[in-house]
């Protein structure tokens, strides 16, 4: 089985890098949002530091949900969803599949975001990099297995695609709170600080990536 | 103490009108639906 | 049979009486909010009425997902509908009962939150189902959601904790542990979880029976469609 989801991962990031415009759009638009929230909350510099780790997770949702919608998209319109569905890949991989590149891609969208809100926001992110990087991937785990999910109901039909963040958001917030709070706890005194935020956070992955793994089979049939 | 009289009014007119309002929604919906039944059974049978 | 259902509305309305009669005659007014704490009488059993309808609604999803019984998935719909309304009624009587006594409309605190989260879920629920199209795959979309609402149920409930919520002394005598101090008081509210758990019980069965008439409508169409 994980050699499909190597597979998979392999030929979605390969079909990302070839798309490179569409790739870069996501992680500007990361960066915009960034930078949106940051002259609309127009903080104090000695204020700014506090405000990084909500302006952080609350960019990533909303780029996350932009960008993850493609993944799909770009299948349905060259219509290989019926070329994959078709091969012998049980949905489980295809799901594990989906969600790897989908992290991926949250982490390159990060690798640019995160330095520049801590240019942006004068927040001292390099010294807790490690830290901080475990509960960005927690982060994007929790996110990714629930938005892997849904994205695949947009396949289907044209309503959906709005529908996407309105469904999610709600189920989300989790997330958004865990991964705040965990950097917040994070940035201002390393790993035990972060405990209750951390376990938020597993316990979201560790639920949805099990309900995504059941139920990716349901959305995708037919 | 008087007007908080007006708020647990307000709060139990609330409760009392979202029920009410939501049972004669049904109610409404159900006599429509079985109109199209009846109306829908007649054409097939012609 | 028929004679239970000709009578379980008239039982649910009278049992619905009897529990306003013991919240505005009976119970004894609670010490430190006045009588704007009876709102609690309702308050609590309608967010426990939400949280049952939510169950079923995953519920009943699960069987629709396994089984492809059609009868669960309107269970699942009309739970939905259902369980969307006592939500609605959790966030609007939860305000006027805060209003006199904190002076404020809202409070970010771990319950109002999570059912404001709730209620969007559901609501979603709700929105899939009538704008998503007649697409056959809806039902099975809705279902996925509907399944998934209630297992984020326990991690939004442990994550809005984190959140700042109103102060804590305040927070209890919301939650009516140490208020309740009149036995009185719990029958009260006992009576009225029974009164809103039965009237959630017959909201659903008239919206199922709704349902199963749409879907004899959408039979019929399509028989006209091949005469």
């Amino acid at each position: 089985m994980w050699r499909g989801v190597l597979a998979i991962l392999r030929k979605d990031l390969r079909i990302e890098w070839r798309t490179k415009e569409s790739l870069a759009g996501f992680v500007v638009l990361g960066v915009l949002l960034v930078v949106i929230f940051s002259v609309a909350l127009d903080p104090a510099p000695a204020d700014a530091p506090r405000l990084a780790p909500s302006v952080l997770w609350a960019a990533f949702v909303f780029t996350g949900l932009l960008g993850i919608q493609r993944g799909f998209v770009l299948e349905r319109e060259n219509d290989c969803l019926g070329g994959v569905l078709a091969s012998p890949i049980d949905p489980a991989t295809l799901y594990l599949g989906k969600l790897a590149t989908n992290i991926v891609l949250l982490a390159v969208m990060q690798a640019l975001v995160v330095p520049l809100v801590g240019v942006l926001l004068h927040a001292q992110l390099g010294t807790v990099l490690p830290a901080l990087l475990l509960v960005l991937f927690l982060g994007n785990l929790g996110f990714a297995s629930l938005a892997t999910l849904f994205a695949a109901m947009t396949v289907r039909a044209r309503a959906r695609e709005v529908m996407l963040p309105v469904l999610l958001l709600p189920l989300l917030v989790p997330v958004l709170i865990g991964g705040v709070k965990a950097t917040e706890a994070v940035l201002r005194g390393g790993f035990g600080a972060a405990a209750g935020a951390l376990g938020v956070l597993v316990a979201f992955d560790a639920i949805f990536v099990v309900a995504g793994v059941l139920l990716f089979e349901q959305v995708i049939r037919d | 103490m008087s007007d908080n009289l007006g708020y647990l009014f307000a709060a139990y007119t609330a409760v009392w009108l979202g029920i009410f309002l939501y049972v004669r929604r049904l109610a409404r919906r159900g006599r429509e639906l079985e109109e199209e039944i009846r109306d829908l059974r007649r054409r097939i049978e012609s | 049979m028929p004679l239970l259902a000709a009578l379980f509305p008239w039982a649910v309305l009278v049992l619905m009486l009897v529990a306003q009669w013991l919240i505005f005659v009976v119970v004894p007014t609670e010490a430190q909010m006045g009588i704007v704490q009876r709102i609690f009488y309702f308050h609590v059993p309608a967010a426990w009425a939400a949280f049952l309808c939510f169950f079923v609604v995953a519920g009943a999803s699960a069987v629709y997902l396994w089984r492809g019984s059609r009868a669960a998935d309107r269970l699942a719909h009309a739970s939905a509908e259902v369980g969307v309304l006592f939500c609605t009624l959790v966030l609007v009587t939860g305000p006027i009962w805060a209003r006199p006594i904190w002076g404020v409309w809202w409070t970010w605190d771990p319950r109002l939150t999570m059912t404001v989260i709730l209620w969007a879920i559901y609501a979603g629920y709700l929105m899939l189902r009538a704008f998503g199209g007649a697409d056959e795959a809806v039902a099975r979309y809705a279902a996925v959601l509907g399944i998934v609402g209630v297992l984020d149920i326990p991690v939004i409930r442990v994550s809005v904790r984190l959140l700042h919520g109103i102060h804590p002394a305040v927070l209890t005598n919301k939650e009516g542990g140490s208020g309740l101090t009149d036995p009185m008081m719990r029958t009260t509210l006992y009576v009225a979880s029974l009164a809103m758990l039965l009237l959630g019980g017959w909201l659903v069965a008239l919206r199922v029976r709704t349902g199963r008439l749409e879907a004899e409508v959408a039979g019929l169409r399509r028989e006209l469609e091949h005469v």
